[in-house]
């Protein structure tokens, strides 16, 4: 079974800490949503994970520490889907996917036929299998965000990062990449790590949340104790009424403050 | 960008254009070795090479004496034309995909100014003392001074933090270009004489190619060639950027460094025997980008086939037009070269 436990996590830039002692633990199939203003880190701490920036501190994935790993094991390991993916205009949907594959591939050898195989269900899995040939470029914003989400699963990694999944989608959208990839992490028992601005998403698809202040976790466990018109209203500074839902769900609803500041 | 057709080629479509590219070198070499100002007619020639043939026996009706000039005279630079041809466009589809730019040519990163200043500097010294040497200096000054380019490009690029950005090399490349560049025009300010020279090789020139020269450029154009074409795979999962395709397991920096220096071995080898011939590693890898789309995997060996072929065309009309005197190929490639791009283009727009 995979963990992944992270103690002291710290992230400079120039000197500045951007992330300073973020600690959590996560087991397979577990989501962890981090929520935050802007600037508060969160980015960060899914690059950090991902291998792109130099971090200090014990990041451990089922006991290996990931800052000994090379670019390729950890591609092996980590999963990355960035807020927003560059997408060849003329590279076919095939073709990407299977760049997912390259921690696999020797430098200088060939995708095989297992490697083809793998992305082929992918494509069926992800209901892709209609715009197999079909260049990128001709893609819908909901379309091109299943395909990155295939293209990460292609490296069969235990833990999935996404930075800010649902940002340019609309809401039909938003909810379908989200209900696939709660899917995908039951079904694979994936780590998923996904940083989110909007608070009743992150709250509704997550097990829990890590509000980040300033580089600094300043609240964490689930939506109900986390978000709170109090908290958000430190943190955020947004005024906001917290809704609980028969069902369980929390809603953040935004409201207006009548001329008072 | 035009809006790209909707569907990826079948592998079946694709296998079609090696075919052609690999023939039409073979047509287009032919067709060097038949036309020229001096030597047999015309017609003669084709018979002449399935002659030497083995198995194959014709009586072409070429004497022995026009036969040397087949051999002699224009082989090597139909041969020469081919390698540096191959070489130039094979090094513009290599730089253009680690660098993610469709309009950077192999000349990028300073190799062009500093070949130059290396050839200027053969020039301008090249007097007495130099004209008993057994070897021309000027091609191994050219090829030095590429690569002192290129080195004192990377070291100035990644001199500054860590970020060995893309950019960041680009222009280092462009601060080394100029301050070669002034150098240059500074020593021809004080050798006024050889301004003639200098600027007739930057033009590019396969006038005086022997086999000589591409027993000399071959090894250094088939290393580079060969490293270059075993990295198409990774130049293409670069297309996603340097921090994607890190996440992707590539070493961008290392993959990055490795395909300068094997594309400035061969460019500068290249050069070194032909001036600076402009135009073939930017219009061809595009050319063939339009034609098959973009990725490495595909450009990077076609480029070459088109390339080769390219170069042996435009050596044609140089020496033909202006008989005896020659057109530098540089001209020839610019003034060919446009054209056939803009027909190109013509026809994408056309076919959507």
């Amino acid at each position: 079974m995979n963990s992944l436990t992270i103690r002291g996590l710290r992230v400079e830039y120039g000197g500045c800490a951007v992330l300073s002692n973020v600690d959590e633990a996560l087991v397979a199939g577990e989501w962890l949503c981090l929520i935050g203003p802007n600037g508060a880190g969160k980015s960060s701490l899914l690059r950090a994970l991902a291998g792109l920036v130099n971090f200090s501190g014990d990041v451990q994935l089922g006991g290996r520490p990931l800052g000994a790993l090379s670019n390729r094991q950890l591609a092996r390991q980590v999963a990355f889907v960035p807020q927003e993916p560059e997408l060849p205009a003329d590279m076919s949907v095939t073709d990407y996917v299977m760049l997912g594959r390259n921690p696999y591939i020797s430098t200088f050898g060939r995708e095989s036929a297992q490697d083809r195989q793998i992305v082929a269900d992918l494509i069926d899995e992800l209901s892709l299998s209609v715009y197999a040939r079909r260049l990128l470029g001709t893609l819908s914003g909901g379309e091109r965000q299943r395909v990155v989400i295939a293209r990460a699963l292609a490296q069969e990694a235990p833990v999935l990062l996404l930075d800010e999944p649902t940002s340019a989608l609309d809401l039909g959208h938003q909810q379908h990449a989200l209900e696939l990839v709660d899917q995908l992490r039951r079904s694979r028992n994936l780590i998923v790590v996904s940083a989110m601005h909007d608070l009743t998403l992150a709250g509704l698809y997550s097990d829990r949340l890590l509000l980040l202040h300033q580089g600094v976790g300043v609240a964490r466990g689930t939506a109900r104790q986390v978000l709170r018109s109090e908290t958000l209203a430190e943190f955020y500074g947004v005024s906001a009424r917290v809704i609980h839902e028969d069902d369980g769900t929390v809603v953040v609803v935004p409201q207006r403050s009548n001329g008072e500041y | 960008m035009t809006t790209p057709t909707v569907f990826a080629a079948s592998r079946g479509s694709r296998a079609i254009w090696w075919v052609l590219g690999a023939v039409s070198v073979v047509v287009v070499g032919l067709l060097g070795l038949t036309l020229g100002p001096a030597g047999p007619t015309w017609w003669r020639v084709p018979l002449a090479v399935l002659d030497r043939l083995p198995l194959v026996s014709i009586d072409s009706g070429v004497t022995d004496a026009q036969w040397n000039i087949v051999w002699q005279i224009r082989a090597p630079r139909v041969v020469l034309a081919a390698l540096v041809g191959a070489m130039l466009s094979l090094a513009g589809a290599s730089y253009q995909g680690v660098f993610r730019n469709p309009l950077v040519d192999p000349y990028l990163l300073g190799v062009a100014a500093g070949a130059g200043l290396g050839a200027t500097v053969a020039f301008a010294v090249n007097r007495d003392a130099t004209a008993t040497w057994p070897i021309d200096p000027v091609p191994l000054a050219a090829f030095v001074g590429g690569v002192i380019a290129v080195a004192l490009t990377y070291t100035i690029g990644t001199a500054f933090g860590r970020s060995r950005s893309a950019t960041t090399l680009v222009l280092a490349g462009v601060a080394v270009t100029s301050l070669a560049t002034a150098v240059q025009t500074f020593v021809l300010q004080r050798n006024n004489d050889v301004v003639r020279q200098v600027y007739s090789w930057i033009l590019g020139r396969l006038t005086s190619a022997t086999w000589g020269d591409v027993r000399l450029v071959l090894p250094y154009i088939a290393v580079s060639a060969v490293i270059l074409l075993m990295y198409r795979r990774v130049i293409d999962v670069m297309r996603v950027g340097d921090d994607e395709a890190r996440t992707l397991g590539v070493n961008v920096n290392l993959v990055r460094i490795v395909v300068v220096l094997a594309a400035t071995l061969g460019t500068s080898a290249a050069v070194a025997v032909s001036g600076l011939i402009g135009f073939v590693g930017i219009i061809v890898p595009h050319a063939v980008r339009l034609l098959m789309g973009s990725s490495n995997r595909i450009v990077l060996p076609l480029s070459m086939f088109v390339g080769a072929a390219f170069l042996i065309a435009a050596d044609i009309p140089g020496r033909i037009l202006t008989s005896p005197s020659e057109t530098p190929i540089g001209i020839v490639t610019a003034f060919f070269g446009a054209p056939f791009f803009l027909f190109l283009l013509r026809m994408r727009e056309v076919r959507q």
